[in-house]
Parts: C-alpha cells; structure tokens; sequence
C-alpha cells in the first residue's frame, strides 16, 4: 500500500464532486449552500498541500494559508447576510429570492 | 503499510462525512458531519507534513467558522421539511455531475498509470525538519504584502459583518454626548425663592 500524490489528488476530486452534488440537491437551502462552498474550498485547500509535498515546495502552503484567511471572510460576511435576510423575510429559500428579478 | 492504513480510513471517514454534509435531514447535523470531514483532513495534511495548516484548520475552521454555522443554523428557524422538497427530484441529475466530474478528474490526474508524474511517492521530511519555521521564513519575507493584504481583508470582514447585523431598535435607551458635553448651568439647575415662616 504505497501512497502517491494521485490518492491525495483523487480524493480531492470525490470531495469536490460530492460538494457540487450538494449544491445541486440542496438547492433550496442557502446554509447548506454555503457548507457545500466550503467542502469545495477544503479539496481545493487538498490539491494545494499534496503538489506542495510532491514539488518539495512551500509555495501552495502558502496559498492555502491565504485561501482558509479569505474563506473564514466569506463564511463571516455570507452569515451576516443570511441572518439579516432572515429578518426581513422570514424565510431563507432561494425560491423565494427573486425580489431583484426585473 | 501504516501510511496506507492511515490514509485509507481517514479517506473513508472524510468521504462519508462529506456525503452525511449534502444528505442529512437536519442542518444542525450537516454542521456536525462538516465538523467531522474538516478533522479528518486535518489529519490527512498532517501526513502530508503539512503540520501548521493541520493545526490551523483545526483552530480556525473547527474552533471558529464552524461555531458559528452552528449559532446562525439555530439561531435561525428554518422549516426543514420544506426545505427538503426537490431532494429526489434534482438526486440524479447531482450524482451525474458529480460522477462526470469524477470520471474527468481522474482521467487527468491518470489514476495508476505508470508513467504519470502524480504516481510519484513524495520522500520524507528529516526529523528535525520545522514546517512552521520554514513558512515563516517566507511568509514574513516574500509574500509579506499577500500577508497585509490579508489582514486588511480581515478587518473588512469584521467591519461588514458587524454593520450588516447591527440594528437599531426603538425604545433603546442610550447617552447622547453632545447633549450632555454642551448643557448648561440654567437647564438643570432652578432656584426657587421659599419665603421662610414667620411667627
């Protein structure tokens, strides 16, 4: 059983294909639109850290370090909004979200 | 042998986390299963000797980010048997994009093809080999702008998300400073002539 840079790499490529599932069967729900967001940011984070290791190279630490500092960002700024939606609809389906459509 | 053991069942802990995050019925336990996944590739980067993102993503992600999924998803009160109409209907064509983007991944990467270049097996750090001590000999030198960068980005984070949530309420009882700075002697204090008793 001997572990190379494309186990790390296929694994990854589950992980994000199982999160782009989650976006399209929980469509409905912005929380789990967002957790979905953030599974596809690990396996990219996954990608990152294995060429790294394969390279010899501190370089895609470095990226991913700056990745997880942006992500908690986006995590912080996208709650903000869903609690302030909250409040003024009642409600968090996206169905529901067309206000701005023209 | 026992990096393969290692891998393959933090791998298959991940994986069954990832697919309890997009198929479980309550959202609270979505925010658990993505509590799980996020330990288990701790744990995978800490084989990859990526030691301060492990930590990190433990302190950061489990002790921070995933908290507070866990306030706003029970501070919020959302229908959940509404929220899961559409769940079988859009199922296949989910599992399609994803088996499609399995099938296309793997193709590039060349999954246990000899001659690939991903099949290498990457060599070991030595022993006293720091990882901390090496991003920061370049975090602090070379990307040193990236690293301000992300702290201004820091900062507009807070800044936003404090102003998106904050409210003002009626019948909220606070100081008006300017009201209390510019006041004076006539406003506050009357003087009353009292005639005193006379016998």
């Amino acid at each position: 059983m001997i572990i190379t840079v494309s186990h790390y790499l296929i694994l990854a490529a589950i992980l994000f294909s199982i999160a782009v599932a989650g976006i399209f069967i929980n469509r409905r729900n912005v929380i789990l639109l967002l957790m979905c967001i953030e599974l596809m940011l690990l396996s990219v984070n996954f990608n990152f850290i294995a060429f790294s290791r394969m390279l010899n190279d501190e370089l895609g630490q470095i990226f991913v370090f700056f990745i997880l500092t942006v992500a908690a960002a986006e995590a912080a700024i996208g709650l903000a909004i869903l609690v302030v939606l909250f409040r003024t609809r009642q409600s968090i389906n996206v169905e529901e979200l067309g206000a701005l459509k023209g | 042998m026992i990096n393969g053991i290692l891998f393959y069942t933090f791998a298959a802990v991940l994986v069954f986390a990832a697919l309890g995050v997009i198929s479980s019925r309550n959202p609270v336990h979505s925010v658990l299963f993505l509590v799980l996944s996020f330990a288990q590739s701790s744990a995978l980067w800490l084989l990859l000797e990526a030691e301060f993102l492990a930590i990190v993503l433990v302190l950061v992600y489990v002790g921070a980010v995933m908290v507070l999924f866990l306030f706003v998803v029970m501070m919020l009160d959302v229908n959940a048997e509404q929220m899961r109409e559409g769940f079988t209907r859009y199922l296949p064509l989910g599992l399609t994009v994803a088996f499609v983007l399995v099938v296309e991944i793997g193709y590039v990467i060349g999954f246990k093809i000899p001659g690939s270049p991903f099949s290498s097996v990457p060599e070991g750090h030595p022993a006293d080999y720091s990882n901390i001590k090496e991003l920061g000999a370049v975090l602090y030198t070379e990307h040193v702008y990236a690293f301000e960068l992300a702290a201004v980005i820091l900062l507009v984070a807070i800044v936003a998300a404090i102003t998106l949530t904050m409210r003002k309420r009626p019948g909220l009882k606070k100081q008006k400073v300017s009201e209390q700075v510019s006041v004076r002697r006539e406003d506050r204090v009357r003087l009353e002539k009292i005639e005193s008793f006379k016998e």
